[in-house]
């Protein structure tokens, strides 16, 4: 079984005080999480030792850095049970979904420009064929997407003339099974999140995936919230594309993956374009590389995907079954603590079943962004507002909430210290009328 | 509890917070802003009426929600500006605004006296996440003002 307290003293900035003195408490690692040693040592040993240009270059350390890059895709690859060259470096999720719109984008685009222009001859005729969209064609998405999965796919609607559906929440902030049927005949694309980082709930993507499967969508899978969380393979989930990024998973920022069947990849035509993703430049036209390199312009954050791979080697060293163990406990924990403390609401599941330690709540009469003041106060990290997701929040009949959530090196001891904070909050903010209440 | 949190929820800030001045539509009136504020989600209508001559704030109201300080905020603000000349509620605007900047140190006495009830917000500088949560109510003044004077 996983030792939390072993697993704490790898990540440094775990060990520090805030608020005059008081020991940390990190319960947001739901927006970013910590990174232990390892992952540091990781990117300042290739600054030390192996920085250079990646691709290019005669020199022996640009050979070790190309070398170090590539491992590196072996490593992240292998973790999410894809393929390395399914993967591509971007610098984080949202780029990584960006990626794929505008990729139906241009070659929508190209559908629809006059024959034998050079507008039509942009992107090539296997991008049109998978990927133009036209006016009737349907995106389906839920209600629970972060906006990095629910934005980009309303900018490529509106500019396609394709229609945006989308699957609802239950009071409980489960999709709601009822509602799949909104995958029909003209979904082209279904979008959706792995895991609600609001309500933790995780999804039944087997079920999704079988109906895309029968109208022919492609589905693109958010996987940010459950990479770091609870094993994950893609390719037994059998899905199209998935996004996700290291920062949430121990690893460093400015780092994520996006990762796309083989043959889809192939298809699909480059969103940035610059150099390094180039066969043939003339000053007319340009030949572009195989993925994953096709998608991988300019020079690439060589350190931060060597990071990567030290994180994600450090997970796997834990086991993900023991890391997803572990913090089931954890919810468990914050679930009940939660539903001792008076007035506090869960919005989500309330309990662990199918639900990864990501607690988002309301505190009668207390606004979220006070709650996390007094929580602060107490050396409690937590995250206020709507947590880049404001159709669930609205849904669940709120303006923000509070949350509070795990990673690998959460402790019981920082659970309680959280739900002791919460009653410190009830106490504070308690009308005059019912002090000493409860 | 810390001393902290009773230096940053000042007992004017609670009680504002909770009963709140100038909250209500306004039917009539010459200037409304909308604000909002992104990372937490606060947000607020401002609605403004001046006297047929365009000098003073002849009436306030506000909708919206938000958490105590914004809250608070606007309530205060309210109090001190209603019957007031534009010209002072602009003034007093920047003085509120030089509070917020000062990360919690105090303005002169002569400053913080005209301010009154938002002298109370002097800790709320000292976090600047919370800053733009007292700042959101002058903002919508500020901007409600300018219409309003646009159109007297």
């Amino acid at each position: 079984m996983l030792n939390p307290d072993t697993v704490k003293a790898d990540f440094p900035l775990l060990g520090r005080t805030v608020r005059g003195g008081k020991p940390l408490v990190y319960l947001d690692s739901g927006a970013t999480a910590q990174k232990p040693q390892q992952v540091i040592d990781a990117e300042l040993r290739f600054y030390a030792e192996t920085n250079a240009a990646v691709h290019r270059g005669a020199h022996q350390i640009a050979e070790e850095a190309t070398e170090a890059y590539e491992t590196s895709r072996d490593v992240v690859a292998e973790f999410v049970g894809a393929d390395a060259a399914e993967i591509v470096w971007t610098k984080n999720a949202t780029e990584a979904l960006n990626l794929v719109a505008y990729g139906f984008l241009n070659a929508s685009l190209a559908a629809a420009a006059a024959p034998g222009s050079a507008a039509a001859a942009a992107v090539t005729p296997e991008a049109i064929q998978r990927y133009a969209l036209v006016p009737g064609d349907e995106i389906v998405l839920s209600e629970a997407e972060h906006h990095a999965n629910l934005v980009p796919w309303q900018q490529l609607a509106q500019k396609t003339g394709a229609t945006l559906r989308w699957i609802s929440v239950t009071a409980q902030g489960r999709l709601d099974p009822e509602t799949f049927s909104v995958i029909g005949e003209r979904t082209r694309i279904l979008a959706i999140t792995h895991a609600s980082n609001v309500t933790g709930a995780i999804t039944d993507v087997e079920a999704l995936v079988a109906r895309a499967r029968k109208v022919g969508a492609y589905v693109v899978l958010d996987a940010c919230q459950t990479a770091a969380h609870m094993p994950v393979d893609l390719h037994a989930l059998d899905v199209d594309f998935a996004a996700f990024s290291a920062h949430k998973m121990v690893g460093p920022t400015g780092v994520g993956a996006l990762y796309g069947r083989h043959a889809l990849l192939e298809d699909l035509p480059p969103f940035l374009t610059g150099g390094s993703m180039v066969e043939v430049v003339t000053m007319e036209t340009t030949s572009f590389m195989p993925p994953p390199q096709r998608f991988e312009a300019g020079t690439q954050m060589v350190a931060q995907v060597v990071g990567f791979a030290a994180a994600v080697k450090y997970l796997r060293e834990l086991g993900m079954d023991q890391v997803a163990a572990h913090e089931s406990q954890m919810t468990q924990r914050l679930l009940e603590g939660i539903s001792l403390v008076p007035g506090v609401r869960v919005l989500g599941p309330e309990d662990a079943t199918d639900r990864l330690a990501v607690v988002a709540f309301e505190v009668d009469g207390v606004h979220p962004h006070d709650v996390g003041q007094v929580l602060d106060d107490a050396g409690v990290a937590v995250r206020v507002g709507h947590h880049c997701a404001q159709p669930i929040h609205r849904r669940l009949g709120v303006h923000a909430s509070a949350r509070a959530s795990a990673g690998v090196y959460t402790t019981a001891a920082d659970v309680d210290a959280f739900i002791a904070g919460l009653h410190e909050v009830r106490r504070f903010f308690a009308a005059p009328s019912d002090t000493g209440g409860h | 509890m810390a001393d902290a949190m009773e230096q940053l929820y000042q007992q004017v800030i609670l009680d504002h917070a909770r009963v709140r001045q100038g909250e209500g539509e306004l039917t009539e009136y010459g200037g409304e802003s909308f604000q909002i504020n992104p990372t937490c989600g606060d947000q607020v209508t401002l609605r403004v009426r001046l006297d047929p001559k365009g000098e003073r704030i002849q009436a306030l109201g506000w909708t919206g929600q938000g958490c105590s300080i914004s809250q608070a905020s606007l309530s205060v603000m309210h109090e001190l500006v209603l019957d007031q000349p534009v010209a002072r509620a602009e003034e007093l605007g920047a003085h509120f605004r030089e509070l917020m900047a000062a990360r919690g140190k105090e303005l002169d006495s002569a400053r913080l006296e005209a301010l009154e009830d938002a002298s109370a917000f002097t800790g709320v500088a000292r976090y600047p996440a919370r800053i733009k949560c007292a700042l959101l109510g002058w903002m919508a003044l500020r901007d409600a003002l300018v219409q309003a004077r646009g159109r007297a």
